[in-house]
């Protein structure tokens, strides 16, 4: 357990982070590009807990605030969902790229 | 009565306002109301100049605007000579009133004419009662737009368009140096008024040189509108109007307020000798000038018209010289025999359907009362003895001779000469021929009797000259008679009848052949005929280069000055769709710039060491 060095950790969250942020920017399908936001949201979710390990002052705040963290990714998934929902029946559409009426 | 001199502008001022904005549903009774108007304006000048005999100078002024510490005054200043020019304007202004009822008869504009009528006699009449240049200078602003407007009545025709435009532009140059004179007098004397500006100038508060300046100056003023050389050239072209406004305004009044603006100042003028002498030999030279090209021109008004200038010439002359009262006394009796000859042509004109002389060829000879009308103006401008132009005349040449202008003197002389010859030679041409038989259309009785009264006067009226001297006196120490000797009396009669018989000779008996004359002396008769090429000279030298600087700023604006603003509207507006662009709705689009901008604030962080 205790082989793995910080900078797997922080690799990882990285490669997570850069796949989420890929997919939030070129998928189409509005699903796809939620479940990425989750992904980046899980790379940072563990840049807490590495360093709530690693860190100059290692202690417990850190896994603490990833708890509530997951919680409030949670809470906000369910939104997004429900919102991509009432819009698929207003539009018939999940595409990201037709759903710009907000610049008007 | 007096004390209501103020309300004289203000009725013509009510038949303008009246007629302009409801002039079509009055268009039957327009010409009566005006008419009725410009009498109990006329009535109550004969009452003020009634009170003038006792009082002399009546002064009444109210403050207009204060700036500073300068009030500006407007109000009335009566004097005999504004009492003259008050009598001059309302009475020949009535009488062309009554003469328009016939000569417009079912003009369907007649409304606004006579309302443009009604202007132009508020402005005049304002004019010779200001009390100080300011207010003068707005009256004579506001009588050259009464010009403007009924040279230009006829607006279906060019021609009149152009000359109304012509009129306009020429004044407005001498109004200029008007403007400027004003301006220079009130920074030398803080004033404006008539009697503060002789104060200042008894007083010698002027700077040296100023006196001579601003005299010069306010002349050019004078120029501009009395229709002097080298500003002539609009008069004749005025002649587009109608008949009656050509004698109103044109023969009369507004071509008269030069000079009267001249004589106003006149203690201005008489403290510069030089002065004096550019007014003198401006006069004198348009007088002799414009003389010789009426000697050729065939059009029945214009040849009037340069008679005008050529008098108006004589009375610049004669202000010149000193000649105080013969200079007015001249301009009240050509008021009366120049208003009558236009008064009479405009008879002749609507009786005949035409107005160039040769084609009228003594056609005009079955209008008899027209007839003897025109003769006895003739034989007034031309001096014959006893007639008011051999008075005035005569004034004029021994004031010349008094202040010792030989060489003037002669001019006049000849001018004098020369005026008898093309007058005679206009009225034989007009009433003594064998033109058509046929009786032409008869005149109304309204065009009759502003001709018959007239012909009184210029008959009479220079048996006056005495009385005249003595009413202009009450106030001036320079207003003086001049008498001459004998002997110059007897050349100036000898001069006049010459005259007459020479035209007789030519062009009733017909001793000497006109065309041979033409021929002989081809190059003299082209140069008068073209009016010595004046308005060729002011087209191929002013009037080309104005032109030329106009193109030059039309191209500069259109091609640089245009092509620099639609490069700056389109730079903007090309940003503008650029930012637009940017913001399409599409969230994927606002991440990724958000993700490249964070990306260039790492990068410069890099690069920088973590400073920025």
């Amino acid at each position: 357990m205790s082989s793995v060095p910080a900078q797997g950790y922080l690799i990882l969250a990285l490669i997570l982070f850069c796949i989420g942020l890929f997919g939030a920017l070129t998928k189409r399908n509005t699903i796809i590009v939620l479940i990425s936001i989750e992904l980046m949201l899980n790379a940072v979710n563990l840049n807490l807990v590495a360093f709530s390990k690693y860190g100059i002052n290692p202690n417990m705040t850190g896994q603490v605030f990833s708890l509530f963290s997951i919680t409030i990714a949670a809470a906000e998934a369910a939104v997004g969902i429900a919102i991509l929902l009432s819009l698929y029946r207003n539009r018939r559409t999940v595409h990201i790229d037709e759903m710009d009426t907000l610049k008007h | 009565m007096i004390s209501f001199a103020w309300l004289i502008p203000l009725f013509p001022l009510l038949s303008f306002l009246v007629l302009i904005l409801s002039g079509k549903k009055l268009k039957t009774v327009s010409g009566y109301l005006a008419s009725l108007l410009t009498g109990i304006s006329f009535i109550f000048t004969l009452g003020v100049i009634a009170d003038l005999r006792s009082v002399t100078e009546y002064e009444a002024t109210w403050t207009w605007l204060t700036i500073g510490t300068t009030d500006i005054q407007a109000g009335v200043w009566l004097n005999p000579l504004n009492g003259l020019m008050l009598f001059i304007v309302s009475f020949v202004s009535l009488l062309v009133h009554i003469y328009s009822l016939g000569y417009m008869g079912e003009n369907d504009r007649r409304a606004t004419y006579f309302a443009y009528l009604g202007l132009f006699t508020f402005a005049m009449l304002g004019l010779v009662m200001s009390p100080n240049l300011i207010q003068f200078y707005m009256f004579w602003e506001l009588v050259g737009l009464g010009s403007f407007l009924l040279i230009g009545f006829y607006l279906y025709k060019e021609s009149a368009k152009r000359a109304a435009r012509k009129a306009f532009i020429m004044t407005r140059i001498g109004d200029a140096g008007l403007l400027v004179g004003l301006i220079l007098i009130f920074w030398q004397t803080g004033s404006l008024s008539f009697t503060e500006i002789f104060q200042a100038v008894e007083q010698n508060e002027f700077a040296p040189g100023m006196v001579t300046l601003t005299a010069i100056l306010l002349f050019i003023g004078a120029v501009g509108k009395s229709g002097q050389f080298p500003l002539h050239t609009w008069l004749p072209d005025a002649m587009e109007g109608p008949t009656p406004v050509s004698a109103l305004i044109h023969a009369a009044t507004m071509v008269a307020a030069g000079v009267y603006l001249v004589a106003a100042a006149y203690p201005l003028f008489l403290a510069s000798e030089w002065a004096l002498m550019i007014v003198a030999v401006i006069g004198a030279f348009t007088a002799i000038f414009a003389a010789t090209i009426g000697l050729v021109q065939d059009d029945l008004k214009r040849v009037l018209a340069y008679s005008t200038v050529s008098q108006l010439g004589y009375m610049m002359l004669a202000l010149g010289a000193g000649g105080y009262v013969a200079g007015m006394f001249h301009l009240t009796t050509h008021a009366f025999f120049k208003a009558l000859l236009f008064l009479a042509a405009g008879s002749v004109i609507l009786a005949l359907r035409k107005q160039n002389i040769k084609e009228i060829a003594g056609e005009g000879r079955h209008l008899a009362i027209t007839k003897w009308g025109f003769l006895a103006g003739t034989l007034a401008i031309s001096g014959f003895p006893l007639l008011s132009g051999s008075f005035s005349k005569e004034a004029i040449f021994a004031a010349l001779l008094e202040d010792g202008q030989y060489g003037l003197l002669g001019v006049a002389l000849l001018t004098a000469f020369l005026t008898s010859v093309y007058m005679f030679r206009l009225y034989f041409m007009v009433f003594h021929g064998k033109g058509a038989d046929k009786p032409p259309k008869s005149v109304p009785v309204s065009m009759k009797i502003p001709v018959i009264i007239l012909a009184a006067l210029a008959v009479i009226s220079g048996f006056f000259a005495t009385g005249f001297a003595d009413w202009l006196a009450a106030e001036q120490e320079y207003a003086v008679l001049h008498h001459s000797p004998t002997w110059l009396i007897f050349l100036a009669t000898l001069l006049s009848l010459g005259g007459i018989v020479f035209a007789y000779f030519i062009y009733v008996r017909k001793q000497m052949d006109r065309e041979e004359w033409k021929t002989t002396f081809s190059s003299t008769y082209t140069i008068l005929y073209h009016k010595y090429f004046i308005d060729e000279f002011y087209q191929n030298t002013i009037i080309y280069s104005t032109r030329a600087i106009s193109y030059l700023m039309y191209y500069t604006e259109r091609y640089v000055v245009e092509t620099i603003a639609a490069f700056a509207a389109g730079m903007v507006k090309e940003i503008g769709k650029t930012g637009s662009r940017l913001q399409n709705g599409r969230v994927q689009t606002y991440g990724t710039v958000a993700l490249l901008g964070l990306a260039v604030i790492v990068l410069i962080f890099v690069v920088r060491g973590g400073y920025f």
